[in-house]
């Protein structure tokens, strides 16, 4: 299993110079992966424009997108925008796609949330036709970068089965993880696929002195949209390094090709305290 | 602290004695709307992991619930003038008023204040709490009042039941099932002393109604359930207490607690009496609550932590508690089973006992039903008790042929790889019976070089001991895609063929539209599956398969999202199924061997094919010569909502082997050896689709 490590992109008070010295300890150390989130009523950086800057100072660190809201973003631009950053970075890009959980960046957006599943189903069907046509350029080496799919239902597993390389996991206990994993082989299966889909999973973490409490704030006002759910999710963020040493056994268990745990402070230590762990 | 409880039932009085106990200066309130000894229900019924839990919270009632309790071990089952007994199964009961004086006793000792007939109208009444708790119950204020917060979902069950006591004394948990003109009944009863049992009567709504029950006094309900039940009561009278028909409604919501107030027991969540867990989950909440807030100083992180512990393993209950009321909705489905399977299939209706757990409690029985299911397997005469295989390796016959074992292999390309795993039949891939009716450029077709590999390849897997069934199909408007290696329903940009349907309907927004077939294309194509099974018959295969599912050319007349023709193929189900039977016809014609039949049971879509209808398939299918239905899902159409949990299409399949009288192969992500004894050995299919590609 890969381990990465997430970009600060949605906790408070990033600075410019922070993302890329973080990137760059990143790219130096043990992590597979720099992986961002995406909202858009929020204090956050866009994650295309976050993930290029980073692919500027970094060389070998993959860059993903965990996920993107696909239906907010017109399909052809998307395609462009995911192929030109896969290009600037040498082809490390992983496209991880969704229709996002929150009617808020839809409303912000001034686009139609009902209907979201369906257009995302079209677009996800027409991206690699548009990679592969060259007509909206610039071309990628084929088969284009890698797309995985988010999301927990039924619906999004056939999508995953059908269009993606495989499936992105919201995050949670392994036990979770393990049962959404489980339910997208049987997708994959089901739907004459063969082989096997790529299965990503993320956590949370703060490490270090009095980083705990601060994490769990985050999250709290990260996932205030799930409503009384967010105490949960808070409670679940990996505040030691045994609790990241179990966490990582459980997903490696539970069958992840890639499990990428995203900071919740804006600590520079972190990186290092991180890669401490996994070492 | 100051605690204010809502109802004196067992999850009120026990988080009242846990809490005072934990910290005596705490002030903890319960009130209760009904006097001190008013009851209802009669007893109920605890497992041995929960005595142990009341043991660590609270020593001295769990001693005084002890010496009151009822233990036993077995499982009885009337059925069919027969009565069948498992043991293994540990329970225990007590008398739901004796529980309530334990607990009400050791409150006051403890200086917890009770006031009994004290009606809540409005919380306000409680502003200087600390935490309200609700322990009040399904229709409780409590939940009421903050009902927007909690979210509830509430399903309401179609039976009707009635909680009843009875001094008849029972060793065993007893189920009975009767039939009369009215309907069939069933009673689950269990003692809770020596003397007295719990004895609560359950039957369909048109049952209830026929026999006159709706208007029925207490009385008549009891005159009437006494003269059904005559036999097993053995002049024993049955006791009312409150007792009317309802229907039972499983209760789930998103929350449990807001601000401080949290619920406990039935008025957070509720699950079918059938599983018996009502108490035992009530007063696991009261455990888990106390020992949160004495973990936490703080409220909010205790009730959070609360909810989190306890809803997943509520979950894990209700998800059980809903199949084993779903089995009890439909237990006239199984009236035709022999009362061994019948027994086996009962006690395995929630699937947290299988075929291992239940060997584990009662070898003797599963050794009875897995020597009845060989010797029906065999056509060996069903007399003792013998040394016989589990289901899984009982051969099992259809047509003239045998098919050594009941797993079956849905191949992929490499169909040897799949013969080679040792099951009994290997299933192909789907090989169209057209040039045009391929999915992709890489399907095979029925053609002279295929028919050479299949000839050789079904010689070398005969020699490996398994058959082989050659799955035949036209991909309609699922056709013209790229090899699955890229994607599945993706088109193909260049070398694409011209598609046709029943209706024309693109299969994604991409796809090319196919042209509505004509009544020259469907001769044309029901020949050509004529020709395709005689081609077969010239391979050495043991079988066909025809595939009417998964949104392919004949499912797509099957269902109404996909056909919307206004001719004799259109509209009603018997015209819908017009060409799917006539393609039936004209290969069953061709093909002597077994005839099996893949559908869609479900389009898993708005609109789509109803469950009825796919029993109403079965029977059509058997009705024209079919052997065995397959029964999958979905992928009628590109947008759908799947539904991918363990064994999904397992119901589909129970369904119509035992509505329509038709032989069946389960499938839906089945992955042990445990899972595929117990669907047989329950009668839920006749072969199982092992799916190894999805466990790892």
């Amino acid at each position: 299993m890969n381990i990465g490590v997430g970009l600060p992109t949605s906790t408070s008070g990033i600075s410019a110079e922070l993302l890329f010295e973080w990137a760059k300890r990143a790219d130096a150390g043990p992590f597979s992966t720099l992986g961002v989130v995406d909202r858009v009523a929020y204090q956050n950086y866009e994650p295309f424009t976050a993930l290029a800057a980073a692919a500027a100072v970094t060389s070998r660190v993959r860059l993903a997108t965990m996920v993107a809201i696909a239906p907010l973003r017109n399909t052809a631009l998307l395609a462009k925008q995911a192929a030109s950053l896969d290009a600037l970075s040498g082809g490390r890009l992983t496209l991880g796609l969704a229709v996002g959980a929150r009617g808020e960046d839809y409303a912000a957006s001034g686009i139609d949330s009902r209907g979201r599943g369906r257009r995302f189903g079209e677009q996800l069907e027409a991206i690699r036709d548009i990679w592969e046509e060259g007509k909206i350029g610039p071309t990628p080496k084929a088969p284009g970068p890698r797309v995985l799919v988010g999301g927990s239902s039924g619906e999004a597993l056939a999508r995953m089965a059908r269009y993606a390389e495989g499936y992105m996991h919201g995050g949670g206990p392994p036990r979770a993880f393990a049962g959404a994993a489980a339910k997208a082989l049987t997708a994959w299966s089901d739907l004459g696929r063969p082989g096997k889909p790529q299965l990503w999973g993320m956590g949370y973490f703060a490490l270090g002195e009095g980083t705990a409490q601060a994490g769990a704030e985050y999250l709290r006002h990260y996932y205030a949209f799930t409503g009384p759910f967010a105490e949960k999710i808070a409670a679940g963020n990996l505040t030691s390094p045994g609790a990241i040493a179990d966490f990582i056994r459980g997903y490696e268990d539970a069958g992840c090709d890639e499990l990428v745990l995203f900071p919740t402070v804006s600590d520079l230590g972190q990186v290092e305290r991180l890669a401490e762990v996994i070492r | 602290m100051r605690y204010a409880v809502l109802g004196a039932g067992p999850s009120g009085l026990y988080f009242a004695l846990l809490a005072k106990k934990a910290n005596p200066s705490d002030e903890v309130l319960v009130v209760e709307r009904n006097p001190p000894d008013a009851t209802f229900g009669w007893g109920v019924v605890f497992s041995e992991e929960t005595l142990g839990a009341l043991r660590d919270a609270d020593y001295e009632t769990y001693t005084e619930i002890g010496e009151s309790f009822a233990r036993w071990n077995a499982i009885d089952i009337y059925y069919q003038d027969t009565k069948i007994r498992s043991r293994g199964h540990v329970f225990t009961g007590i008398s739901r008023k004796v529980l309530l004086n334990i607990l009400q006793r050791r409150c006051r000792a403890l200086g917890v204040r009770l006031e009994f007939e004290h009606e809540v109208r409005d919380l306000g009444e409680f502003e200087g709490a600390d935490l309200i708790v609700g322990a009040d119950g399904i229709n409780g204020l409590v939940r009421r009042t903050y009902a927007e917060f909690f979210k509830a979902q509430v399903v309401v069950h179609p039976t009707k039941y009635v909680w009843f006591g009875s001094d008849l004394p029972l060793d065993a948990f007893t189920f009975i099932f009767r039939r009369n003109d009215h309907g069939l009944f069933q009673v689950h009863a269990y003692p809770f002393d020596a003397r007295t049992c719990t004895f609560i009567v359950e039957c369909p709504e048109d049952a209830w109604r026929r026999a006159g029950l709706e208007s029925a006094s207490e009385a008549d309900s009891i005159a009437y359930c006494e003269a059904l039940f005559q036999p097993e009561l053995r002049g024993r009278r049955l006791m009312s207490n409150r007792s009317l028909w309802v229907n039972f409604a499983t209760l789930r919501q998103e929350s449990w607690h807001h601000g401080n107030v949290v619920l406990l027991g039935d008025a957070a969540h509720t699950a079918h009496f059938s599983i018996g867990s009502g108490t035992k989950l009530a007063m696991e909440d009261s455990i888990a609550l106390v020992d949160a807030l004495r973990r936490h100083g703080d409220l909010a992180a205790a009730l959070n932590d609360y909810e989190m512990e306890r809803q997943p393993m509520v979950e894990r209950f209700q998800e059980a508690a809903l199949e084993s009321s779903s089995y009890f909705e439909h237990v006239s489905r199984y009236a035709h089973f022999d009362p061994r399977q019948f027994a086996f299939n009962l006690l395995t209706r929630s699937r947290r006992i299988t075929y291992i757990n239940l060997t584990q409690r009662d070898p003797e029985l599963v050794r009875t039903v897995d020597s009845w299911f060989a010797a029906a397997a065999t056509g060996s005469p069903d007399g003792a008790v013998r040394l016989s295989p589990p289901p899984m390796f009982t051969p099992f016959r259809i047509g003239q042929r045998s098919i050594p074992n009941r797993v079956a292999i849905a191949a992929g390309s490499d169909l040897e790889a799949a013969a080679r795993l040792g099951a009994g039949l290997v299933i192909t891939e789907f090989v169209s019976v057209t040039e045009d009716g391929r999915i992709t450029p890489e399907t095979p077709v029925i053609d002279r070089a295929e028919q050479d590999n299949l000839r050789s390849a079904v010689e070398r897997i005969h020699l490996a001991g398994s058959r082989v069934a050659l799955q035949l199909g036209h991909a309609g408007r699922r056709g013209s895609m790229r090899p699955r290696s890229q994607g599945v329903d993706r088109p193909l940009r260049q070398g694409g063929w011209r598609l046709m349907a029943a209706s024309p309907i693109a299969y994604t927004p991409h796809a090319a539209l196919p042209k509505a077939m004509t009544g020259r294309d469907i001769d044309h194509v029901v020949k050509v599956f004529a020709l395709a099974a005689k081609a077969a018959a010239g391979c050495g295969l043991d079988a066909l398969e025809l595939n009417f599912a998964q949104g392919y050319l004949v499912a797509g007349f099957i269902s109404p999202l996909t056909n919307r023709r206004s001719d004799e193929f259109g509209g009603s189900l018997e015209n819908r199924m017009r060409f799917p039977l006539q393609v039936l016809d004209a290969v069953r014609v061709a093909w002597e061997r077994p005839l099996l039949i893949r559908i869609s049971a479900s389009d898993w879509a708005d609109g789509g094919l109803t469950p009825d209808e796919s029993v109403e398939i079965g029977a059509m299918l058997k009705a024209h010569g079919g052997d065995l239905v397959h029964a999958v899902m979905g992928q009628t159409v590109w947008e759908s909502r799947p539904d991918y949990r363990r064994l999904f299409a397992v119901p589909a399949s129970d369904r119509i082997r035992n509505e329509a009288g038709i032989p069946t192969i389960a499938s839906g992500n089945i992955t042990t050896a445990d899972d595929v004894n117990t669907i047989l050995a329950a009668g839920r299919a006749d072969l199982c689709i092992l799916a190894l590609s999805a466990s790892g």
